[in-house]
């Protein structure tokens, strides 16, 4: 069988961020921080650097917090793994705010390119789905893209689109680090600037 | 009944089977502390010596409870509630604290407040010795990852524990953590 077609990630991440609105976007742990510093930094990205796993449950608190903004994470099939439980506990509170977007390389990208358990079948959506989530789908072509796109920006949440892609090596784009900076730009960025 | 404010003296028996301390309501004057605070966010991986709090955090219309699979869930939800100007609290049992270990990173590192609640297992009267190990070092774990920690001993201590602790977190963007002993709480005794 042919291996099946796969996006490019930068490419999908420049579609998906590229009409954010006042979408508010965190950023897991290696290249999905590096995919979305690279469409260009913005004071309401929120990166993270470590804590790996922690990508769902930092967007499934910010949704609790802000129920009328959209919250969409953006992490990778490694950190997701790593983290399963939170899909289970995004789908039992249901925030109808919240849309995961997997980048789905089917490998461990910052340590060496080890495959991943999605390179031999885990189905991260279907997982998602069988949590309880509203929606969910698995990306593999540009021409599927504009739908997934639609549902990560404006379906009934919890959704989550697995995006399949190739095992590029990108360039590095490398946003800050200082995790207190982030947090407080953040912040002022959403609840004015008396907030640090 | 109300006199007698000592976990370690005379002792109760609750429904659930565990040895209660026969003092004064702690759990309701440590959830009037967590409003005073204004924490709304309520993330637990429940423990019986938490089953009143957390029931009394379920029965408020301003309280946001959330279970979670594994304590660690608790430290980026709140990291999220905090960057959308909400606080919270994270309950859990001392066997929590080793899952939670790396993820406190998360907090000390960006300097979100974090404020913690933890029930004691393997400390004190404890009948399971699989408790024990993590238990004994619960404490000096949490300090080895940057956490101020307020060890209570007496029922009456824990709702000014948990305003200092609360104080602390939310002023000064700190990880506290508040471990309430199987003194006060009483030890689970497997028994009908």
């Amino acid at each position: 069988m042919d291996e099946p077609s796969k996006l490019l990630r930068r490419s999908a991440i420049a579609r998906i961020l590229g009409d954010r609105g006042d979408m508010l976007v965190v950023a897991g742990l290696g290249s999905p921080t590096y995919d979305c510093a690279a469409v260009g930094d913005h004071p309401l990205n929120f990166y993270l650097w470590g804590a790996m796993g922690s990508a769902v449950t930092v967007g499934l608190g910010l949704a609790l917090a802000q129920p009328k903004r959209r919250v969409l994470v953006v992490t990778g099939d490694g950190e997701m793994l790593m983290g399963l439980g939170a899909l289970a506990t995004a789908a039992a509170k249901k925030p109808s705010n919240l849309a995961i977007t997997v980048i789905d390389n089917e490998h461990y990208g910052e340590t060496g390119m080890q495959p991943t358990h999605t390179s031999v079948g885990v189905d991260l959506a279907g997982i998602a789905r069988t949590c309880g989530f509203r929606q969910t789908a698995t990306v593999r072509q540009m021409r599927e893209l504009d739908a997934a796109v639609t549902m990560l920006h404006t379906a009934e949440g919890p959704v989550l689109v697995v995006l399949k892609v190739s095992s590029t090596r990108d360039p590095l784009v490398l946003p800050s680090w200082d995790g207190a900076l982030l947090k407080s730009r953040f912040r002022q960025a959403l609840l004015g600037t008396q907030a640090a | 009944m109300a006199t007698q404010t000592r976990g370690h003296g005379r002792a109760n028996k609750d429904d659930s089977g565990m040895v209660t301390a026969d003092g004064p309501n702690w759990p309701s004057l440590v959830f009037d502390k967590l409003r005073e605070f204004d924490v709304c966010h309520v993330t637990y991986v429940p423990d019986s010596g938490h089953a009143r709090l957390i029931e009394l955090c379920h029965a408020a219309n301003e309280m946001k409870p959330t279970v979670l699979t594994t304590e660690e869930e608790g430290i980026g939800i709140l990291a999220g509630a905090w960057l959308g100007g909400e606080r919270g609290v994270l309950l859990m049992q001392s066997s929590g604290v080793g899952n939670c270990i790396n993820t406190l990173s998360l907090a000390r590192v960006c300097a979100f407040p974090l404020l913690m609640i933890v029930t004691m297992r393997g400390e004190w009267g404890e009948a399971n010795p699989w408790q024990v190990p993590m238990g004994q070092i619960a404490a000096d774990t949490l300090r080895l990852a940057g956490a101020i920690v307020y060890e209570v001993t007496e029922p009456e201590a824990a709702a000014p524990a948990v305003e200092a602790a609360a104080r602390i977190a939310f002023n000064g963007n700190l990880t506290a953590a508040v471990l309430l002993s199987q003194r006060m709480l009483g030890a689970k005794l497997f028994k009908d």
